[in-house]
């Protein structure tokens, strides 16, 4: 699937888009799966209150299932207007 | 209804003026403006606003069509920019147009509460001293509450 990051998240993590072979069922077990490869994604995800979670483009939450979702995107509270 | 996301300038007064030139039915207009604030410190250099191309469209025709379900409007219309702008720019305009004043500002209003924090744009302060990211206030996801 393709996982996109905005924001500070794409800052911490240094790239804005990358394709992730995952079994992960659900936000949560991704998150805790990209935490596991290196510090950068360990530091981005280290407060998930401070994030929130889009699944093909709808708002969504940690706990939701993965299962034939394309695209998740992480970015911190949206600030628009 | 429309909903533009862009990146260059908006005419103000043209795009006020094509959307009161709608249905006659219409006695009400109300239109809002976002204009980039310069800091308390009056150092702002530029606001970059960073936006998530495809969710933005859908979210942004989203909030439209819910306020459109809840209050009598002809017509509603969006404009929010991303990129580099400087103090005094403008980011944003809302308009609705609806047979009644109250509908047309009570929709306004809703769609600037929901465009704060459930439109996927986010905005970074450029300063001669650095750059930050604007942090979401708890009172904008409160006012969603309103409604």
């Amino acid at each position: 699937m393709d996982v996109l990051y905005f924001a500070w998240v794409r800052e911490r993590i240094g790239l804005p888009k990358e394709k992730v072979e995952t079994d992960a069922a659900t936000v949560s077990d991704l998150v805790a799966e990209l935490s596991a490869r290196e510090d950068r994604y360990a530091a981005a995800f280290a407060d998930l209150s401070a994030l929130r979670v889009a699944l093909d483009q709808e708002l969504s939450d940690f706990d939701a299932p993965l299962s034939g979702v394309r695209e998740v995107a992480f970015f911190p509270p949206m600030t628009g207007g | 209804m429309r909903i533009a996301v862009q990146e260059e300038e908006f005419d103000l007064g043209a795009e006020a003026n094509a959307f009161a030139a709608g249905d006659a039915a219409n006695g009400a207009i109300v239109t809002f403006t976002g204009v980039v604030r310069d800091l308390a410190t009056g150092d702002l250099d530029v606001m970059e606003i960073e936006h998530y191309p495809g969710m933005t469209e859908r979210a942004l025709t989203k909030i439209a069509q819910d306020a459109k379900e809840r209050w009598s409007l002809g017509d509603v219309l969006v404009i929010h920019r991303h990129g580099r702008l400087a103090p005094g720019d403008r980011i944003m305009m809302v308009a609705t147009a609806s047979p009644h004043r109250k509908d047309a500002f009570e929709a306004a209003e809703y769609l600037m509460d929901y465009l704060k924090s459930r439109a996927p744009f986010w905005k970074k302060e450029i300063t001669t001293s650095g750059a930050d990211w604007v942090a979401a206030k708890d009172e904008d996801e409160d006012a969603l509450t309103r409604w």
